[in-house]
């Protein structure tokens, strides 16, 4: 029972940050029809470019209170990563909307790669500490359950973010725009929205999140890295199509399912397989649900947004 | 309206002389590791694991070039191909298999697999397809890397070495061979064996190119909705498509593993199929002869960037600003970009596979 | 007069949207059958669940007399079933004899092995293709632009090359969706004809038409729908005078 409440949290602690990310591939592809592999990248960005902040702050003016670092960390990655989503947006996938279906998906993926160079090439090859500014310290153990305050924290916050989300979608005048825009552009475009404006805003606010993302990833696992985002990327993919892609809810709960059941594959690996397989093959589960799904259930737990006619 | 560009005409001299044209490439292609060798073994070298990237080009380009598909995790297949090998002919299991069984198991498990892989994910849309095949690379990869325990398969991150070379008709390529007092060396004879496989190749691929097969992927390609309404079973096509592109990738990877004398996990990482995926899309999906370029072109980047970018960036800045490993990464990555904004169908663009008058007057 | 098609109480709904709600057929063979109606009424909805683009929801369409296979499109194209698209989809990168060789994928069988050693049948094999792809080219009437990249063709000669397509599969019922939308009064004219010498071949026609003149001259029966209801069947003069045919046209209660 201990380690089934143990599992339990931690699939939720990573669930939830799949999620977030999970929701800017969801947006994106609900809106375009497009799978933007560089999203998972823009987690990295955001990681890298707090860890960057927080170092050059802490030089600066020593002896900060760890939650303002955090703060400033949260403050420049977050613009940081709007500002490249936009860009990416801009300049390699506006041009390309009506191109064969091959092209942006081969120009995401050049992106993806781009990104991750232009990040070793300022932040080197190496393994990054991320700094521990929520502690990590566990709790008093709550029904033999260990919990640290960064783990409520990540939970917490991204929970808040998603809530935050779905009211912008579902009330406000933006959200009814994005709807109408991914129902059909040209549609939305004579009812007068602006449709490039609406496309770009979608990848500004999946874009932030990406970066709280990176930021709640990094501290959890106290590392930074160039090629972080690949991993994380693939998994919350996986979450948007867990839950059917193009379906706002559908990310969330993809995430947090993926989540959990990484964890308690993780935790039941060795006894499932007699042994042999442990847990260096933990990654594997993402890999393995993603075939079930697009296998038995193709439109995900709660359906996709399809829009295919002939 | 990305498409234009396509159809820019070529100058008539390029086109004009096709008679010359053949000879040309065919003695550039016996003449090049000569040159080569007279600048340095290594480049010999760099000739041969370039022919080793043509194949595996021809091999992906059947897939995302003709039938429209994206692979990503193409270089599992040429895991595959390369672990068969390795562990049918070293030391490793201590079987010593002749290449004649080992590189069509090679290539037939490479076409399972591709099949495996492809059964449930092609009547799904295209893009999943790219993921799917992303993911598989990866636990292709996971498991080279890890099973190694409880029972030692792949020796893990460490890889098989002292693989069995490649032994034809008992000629050992991996020895210099001494001809009439002529020293040959045993890269010349790698060389020479990859190229007659690539000549086969392209041979073959042309042959299914301008049939109704090929006919069929290209339909799908530019419109899977009208290629189902003209009564074509997209589904099987794709398959088709899917696995005859991993059964290259199988055959380059045994080459591989019998060329190198040592395989690792490490060879098969993501880098690898973007790196394929490039050497297409810069040549020009669909066209073989631009994937040859774009191979060779490639291949041959990282030994350029080694010998020209960094003793340039040391006399422009007295010191290596990007290592060339850097340098190619980021040439890769705008390659991919730049090319599908500006030139999406490649430096030589895939032109009319089918000119009928050809034929009628032949 | 024998029948060749049959719908019986054909259903489909988009969520809750009825675009067609049993509708029920009849075509002879070697007729021309006109569906017509205001924007929006379900034709093409009719022409997607009949070729097996989208799954049926209810009823079902015997062919010969035997029921066609749903959301199958490869399979009904067997049965003697072609169509084209009412926005042209081509295969754009190919040329037109390519684009015509294409449609005849079902009628021919050379198989990998085959091809690889282009073996003596597989290679007479495409070059009868490539003959009839000619023929056919020539039959529609745009047989000089054979070695032209789809994309590269006029509008009307596209329409045209869609209908070549259609016609290399060797159908018994072609199912034209707004073929003459876009089209001139010259390019009209020259389908019209076309689609007279198909008929004339033996082939059923199904036709789906805005131009009211067309249909008059073309149709040997027109059926209505509405609403996804059909409304009205009969000669064109019949359906002309039907007065739920009137409402339908004159009522202007579409937004679309
Ligand atoms: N794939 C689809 N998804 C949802 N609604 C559709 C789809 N296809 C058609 N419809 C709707 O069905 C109705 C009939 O459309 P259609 O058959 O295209 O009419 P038309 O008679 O003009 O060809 C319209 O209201 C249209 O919006
Ligand atoms: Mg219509």
């Amino acid at each position: 029972m201990e380690t089934f409440l143990q599992q339990t949290l931690n699939g939720l602690v990573s669930g939830s940050i799949y999620a977030l990310v999970a929701l800017g591939y969801t947006m994106v592809y609900g809106i375009l029809g497009l799978i933007n592999f560089a999203h998972g990248d823009l987690l990295m960005v955001g990681a890298l470019v707090a860890l960057q902040t927080v170092t050059l702050l802490n030089a600066a003016v020593p002896g900060l209170h760890p939650v303002i670092l955090l703060l400033a960390g949260v403050a420049v990655a977050v613009p940081v990563c709007m500002a490249v989503g936009y860009l990416i947006e801009r300049i390699g996938y506006r041009r390309l909307r009506n191109a064969p279906r091959l092209a942006p998906l081969i120009t995401a993926i050049g992106v993806s790669f781009l990104l991750q160079t232009l990040a070793m090439i300022i932040w080197g090859r190496e393994f990054h500490v991320f700094p521990q500014l929520v502690s990590t310290t566990p709790m008093e153990p709550m029904a033999g359950v260990v919990v640290s305050p960064l783990q409520i924290f990540t939970i917490v916050v991204a929970f808040a973010l998603m809530g935050g989300l779905m009211l912008l979608v579902n009330k406000s005048r933006l959200g009814r725009a994005m709807r109408a825009t991914a129902e059909n552009h040209r549609v939305a475009g004579l009812m007068g929205i602006n449709a490039n404006g609406v496309i770009a805003a979608t990848f500004i606010i999946g874009s932030g999140l990406a970066a709280l993302a990176g930021v709640l990833f990094a501290s959890n696992y106290a590392i930074a890295h160039y090629a972080m985002g690949f991993t994380p990327g693939l998994k919350a993919f996986t979450a948007a199509v867990l839950g059917g892609i193009g379906n706002l809810p559908g990310a969330m709960v993809g995430g947090l399912v993926l989540g959990l059941v990484e964890s308690f594959g993780a935790g039941y690996i060795e006894h499932l397989t007699f042994g042999f397989l442990n847990s260096s093959y933990q990654d594997i589960f993402a890999f393995v649900i993603l075939g079930a799904v697009l296998i038995f259930r193709p439109s995900g737990l709660l359906g996709e947004r399809v829009a295919d006619r002939a | 309206m990305t498409t234009t560009s396509s159809t820019l005409p070529l100058p008539a001299s390029f086109a004009l002389d096709r008679r010359i044209q053949r000879p040309l490439v065919i003695l550039l292609a016996l003449a090049a590791p000569l040159v080569a060798l007279a600048m340095g073994k290594s480049w010999v070298r760099v000739l041969d694991f370039a022919l080793l990237y043509v194949l595996l080009a021809i091999g992906l380009n059947l897939v995302v070039g003709f039938a429209g598909l994206l692979d990503l995790g193409y270089i599992a297949f040429y895991a595959v191909g390369a672990y068969t090998w390795a562990f049918l002919a070293s030391p490793h299991f201590g079987i010593h298999l002749p290449f004649w069984i080992v590189l069509p198991l090679g290539a037939a498990f490479a076409a399972l697999a591709g099949i495996a892989l492809g059964f449930p994910t092609l009547r799904l849309r295209g893009d999943y397809l790219a993921i799917v095949t992303l993911g598989f690379g990866e636990i292709i990869r996971i498991f080279m890397n890890n099973l190694n325990q409880p029972i030692n398969i792949t020796n893990g991150p460490q890889g098989i070495d002292s693989i069995d070379p490649l032994t034809i008709a008992g000629l050992d390529l991996s020895r210099d061979l001494d001809l009439f007092g002529f020293q040959i060396s045993s890269l010349l004879l790698y060389y020479y064996a990859f190229l007659a496989c690539v000549v086969f190749a392209i041979i073959l691929v042309r042959r299914l190119q301008i049939s109704r097969i090929g006919r069929a992927w290209a339909a799908i390609r530019d419109d899977e909705l009208a290629a189902k309404a003209i009564g074509i079973d997209t589904r099987m096509m794709k398959l088709l498509a899917f696995a005859l592109g991993a059964t290259f990738g199988g055959v380059s990877g045994g080459l591989f593993a019998a060329f190198q004398g040592f395989v690792s996990p490490e060879s098969f990482s993501l880098m690898e199929s973007i790196v394929v995926l490039t050497m297409i899309v810069l040549g020009g999906m669909g066209n073989l002869a631009g994937v040859v370029v774009g191979a060779i072109m490639l291949t041959a980047l990282p030994e350029l960037l080694r010998h020209f970018a960094v003793p340039m960036q040391m006399a422009l800045f007295g010191k290596t600003l990007l290592d060339p490993e850097v340098l190619r990464m980021l040439l890769l990555s705008l390659a991919m970009i730049v090319m599908m904004l500006v030139r999406p169908a490649g430096l030589l663009p895939a032109r009319t596979r089918y000119a009928h008058r050809d034929r009628r007057n032949a | 007069m024998i029948t060749l098609l049959e719908s019986r109480a054909v259903n489909k709904r988009f969520g809750g949207l009825k675009a067609l709600t049993d509708v029920s057929l009849t075509i002879r063979k070697g007729e021309v059958y006109g569906l017509i109606g205001p924007n929006g009424a379900g034709k093409t909805t009719f022409f997607n669940v009949l070729t097996g683009a989208y799954a049926i929801d209810g009823g079902e369409f015997v062919m010969n007399g035997s029921e066609l296979p749903s959301a199958k499109p490869h399979l009904v194209v067997q049965h003697g079933i072609a169509r084209t698209f009412q926005n042209i989809r081509l295969f754009r990168e190919l040329t037109a004899l390519e684009n015509v060789m294409a449609g005849h994928h079902i009628r021919s069988s050379a198989g990998v092995w085959g091809i690889l050693t282009q073996s003596r049948a597989a290679r007479e094999e495409e070059r009868l293709m490539q003959e009839r792809a000619l023929e056919i080219l020539d039959y529609v009437g745009i047989g000089r632009h054979a070695d032209t990249v789809a994309r590269n063709l006029s509008y009307g000669d596209q329409r045209r090359l869609e209908i070549a397509r259609a016609l290399a599969t060797e159908p018994q019922l072609l199912a034209l969706d707004e073929p003459a939308a876009g089209m001139n009064a010259t390019e009209t004219a020259g389908l019209r004809t076309l689609v007279e010498t198909i008929r004339k071949d033996g082939i059923t026609v199904l036709l789906i038409e805005h131009d009211v003149k067309l249909i008059m001259g073309l149709c040997d029966r027109v059926a209505v729908l509405d609403f996804g209801k059909k409304i009205a069947e009969g000669t064109p003069a019949e359906v002309q005078r039907d007065p739920d045919v009137i409402r339908a046209y004159l009522g202007g209660h579409r937004a679309h």
